[in-house]
């Protein structure tokens, strides 16, 4: 009986000490969660992509007070159930303190509710939708803008420099897109316009062309789209094979090589206007980074260097506190400024950028895109 | 709605549902030729039809790059080629995953169907990248014509026409296959009477296996079609559209051919003016409800063969 209760408690102690030792090792584990695969998988790789090259560098120069950062991945396909199933993977299996992501707003809203309940710090390098961080979670951030932001500049620049008389709003009825949708219709709307049409269409269609002849039969001038490029693409493509001479505007959706390919290639996706970050690539503090990732043959294009720039972030965090603690390492970042490839980056309250910076690029006839001349 | 509208939207909404609609019906008669013959729903069939895609990108640089630039010879060798492996793929999958399993109850096949139809996902977008895909525009540019009283303009791209056209040749070409062939002859009484068929010395593995390869060939057919349309594609293309082209199967009457076409159209049109005049929100909703209201007048479907039980 004893001996019996000697064991149970070698086991007891053991059991107690067990978790905090799996973390606590020679290694942070930290978790980059995307759509890693399915129609998105483009952004996924962007975050992934980001992510590693700046746990590499990290770990090339001696880790974060001595401990290597080890990455996990989780793919959630940008589907909101996979995305909590893999949100309880990342945080009970392999025990991670700290997440990446996810990329769509509509699979980070619901993860972010169970890394929320296991204090795990999450940033998120891409979702934009406002929700995200309106629901007081002080243990979430993200390193991009908002909708609202994105929306206002869309509407500033349809409204004044392209002298839009009829815009029609399209979406694809999931948060991201719709989202979008609905903050450059509230833009528009204080600005004084109305938009002539707004709709949403369905996500892994490509038949869009009885929506195209409707933008016909409204006369539209510019056709707003929230939403990702998968969908971007066949509709610029329906509406240049129509005839229709209405620009496509969008929002950072379609920030990606995938978008000239699902157009249908650079000549259709010529003309396509959309609104982002100032290009991170252009950005003095993120030259050599982009050097080495463009040397090993990846361009950083989209999303990649916010993923680097969360990753630098963390590890700032982490090195500040000597801790992995979700809270303690918020507290610390919403009270920081961080230097990391993007420049200096600054927390509010509620977890967003203290300065965003959205601006309009244009696709060109090469599928690339570039800034539009501010006057 | 439609009243007040510029004759010319009119016009282009009704291209753009036989456009589509089109598509639909050529993938509908796969399902609706299965369950004619062996009464399963062949649920891999999307994916038939988007293992087509696939092939007709490969097959497009494949002749390309061996110097294939005349432009009529290099879609009848893309549209031969992909047919030909597509009907391939659907003959193994008969193969593999029904045909051992004729005799077990009715649900069995149906999982297998699943199964398949996850295998060729999977299979795609690992053996292909989960990327959406894209080909060259082959067939550019349009014609236009001009009607109505302010001369509005109506579009057709020279790829619409060409759907258009080889959807009915296709279509044609199957009934006259069906009609006056003795294969057609030995697949339609397998599909009256499996047992007595074979009884009479009617090959009747083979005429099933006929039906899966014809089913196949015409969703290849939608593939290179479609394909060409939009100019893009990815490994989940099957899912909507199989999940498309099975309701208008079901609207035009499972198991009847002409009925796939007219389901296929009917559809095609119905999503096309609902989005176009009402709203495209809710195009989906407004399909379905057609479907509902159908199938609770005529549960067979617009020209479907009520089911008489045999004795």
């Amino acid at each position: 009986m004893k001996k019996l209760m000697f064991h149970g408690m070698i086991l007891l102690a053991w059991m107690v000490s067990a978790s905090p030792l799996a973390v606590a090792g020679d290694a942070i584990p930290i978790g980059v969660a995307g759509p890693m695969t399915g129609a998105y998988a483009a952004f996924g790789e962007q975050l992934w992509r980001g992510a590693e090259q700046a746990a590499k560098d990290i770990n090339a120069a001696g880790g974060v007070n001595g401990k290597k950062i080890e990455l996990f991945k989780g793919d959630d396909a940008c589907e909101p159930k996979q995305a909590v199933a893999v949100a309880n993977q990342l945080v009970e299996r392999h025990g991670i303190k700290v997440v990446i992501g996810h990329f769509c707003s509509s699979s980070t809203i619901p993860a972010s509710e169970v890394y929320a309940d296991a204090g795990v710090m999450q940033i998120t390098p891409g979702s934009t939708n406002p929700m995200v961080t309106e629901r007081n979670i002080p243990t979430l951030f993200r390193t991009c803008g908002r909708d609202n932001q994105q929306g206002s500049v869309g509407a500033d620049f349809v409204v004044n420099k392209l002298k839009a008389k009829s815009v029609a709003i399209v979406h694809d009825k999931d948060t991201y897109g719709q989202g979008l949708a609905d903050a450059m219709r509230d833009a528009l709307h204080r600005l004084g316009r109305k938009e002539v049409l707004y709709e949403g269409l369905t996500r892994g269609e490509k038949d869009f062309n009885a929506l195209v002849t409707k933008f016909k039969s409204v006369n539209a001038d510019v056709v707003y789209f929230g939403g990702l490029h998968n969908e971007a693409g066949p509709l610029i493509h329906q509406m240049k094979d129509q005839g229709l001479k209405a620009t496509l505007v969008s929002g950072d959706g379609i920030v990606s090589q995938d978008f000239v390919i699902a157009a249908g290639g650079p000549a259709y996706a010529e003309g396509v206007h959309m609104t982002f970050g100032r290009d991170p690539r252009k950005i003095k503090e993120g030259e050599e980074v982009v050097a080495r990732m463009r040397k090993a043959g990846y361009e950083p294009e989209g999303y990649t260097l916010y993923s680097y720039a969360t990753m630098q972030a963390i590890a700032a965090a982490i090195t500040a506190t000597n801790s992995i603690d979700g809270s303690t390492l918020a507290r610390w970042l919403h009270a920081h400024d961080v230097p990391t490839v993007m420049g200096i980056k600054g927390w509010d309250a509620k977890g967003d950028l203290k300065v965003s910076d959205y601006v309009m690029y244009r696709w060109n006839g090469q599928g690339s895109y570039e800034e539009v001349p501010q006057p | 709605m439609i009243v007040g509208m510029a004759p010319e939207i009119v016009v282009q909404q009704a291209i753009n549902g036989l456009v589509l609609g089109a598509t639909y019906g050529l993938i509908a008669v796969g399902y609706t030729m299965v369950y004619g013959i062996i009464g399963m729903i062949n649920f891999a069939h999307g994916e038939i039809y988007m293992v087509s895609a696939y092939l007709t990108a490969i097959f497009i640089a494949t002749f390309q790059f061996f110097g294939l630039a005349y432009l009529p010879a290099l879609l009848a060798a893309v549209l031969a080629a992909t047919v030909l492996i597509t009907a391939l793929y659907g003959w193994f999958v008969e193969r593999i995953a029904y045909r051992p399993l004729r005799q077990s109850t009715r649900l069995a096949p149906l999982i297998t169907a699943i199964g398949v139809s996850l295998i060729l996902q999977s299979y795609v977008r690992l053996s292909q990248g989960a990327r959406s895909q894209g080909i060259p525009s082959l067939l550019q540019g349009s014609f236009t014509l001009n009607i109505g009283p302010h001369g509005g303009m109506i579009h057709i791209t020279h790829v619409q026409f060409f759907i258009i056209v080889i959807a009915f040749l296709s279509m044609a070409l199957l009934t006259f296959l069906m009609l006056k062939t003795p294969m057609g002859r030995a697949c339609r009484a397998t599909e009256q009477d499996l047992v007595m068929a074979s009884l009479l010395g009617i090959p009747t593995d083979r005429a099933i296996s006929t039906v899966f390869v014809i089913g196949a060939a015409m969703a290849a057919v939608a593939g290179v079609l479609v394909s060409l349309n939009y100019g893009s594609f990815d490994f989940h293309i099957g899912f909507i559209t199989g999940i498309k082209a099975f309701t208008a199967a079901v609207l035009g009457g499972i198991g009847s051919l002409p009925g796939a076409m007219l389901g296929g159209l009917i559809l095609g049109l119905a999503e096309s003016f609902f989005s176009g005049f009402v709203n495209s929100d809710y195009k989906d909703v407004f399909a379905f409800s057609l479907l509902v209201l159908v199938l609770i007048f005529r549960p067979s479907g617009l020209l479907g063969q009520p089911q008489v039980a045999k004795v």
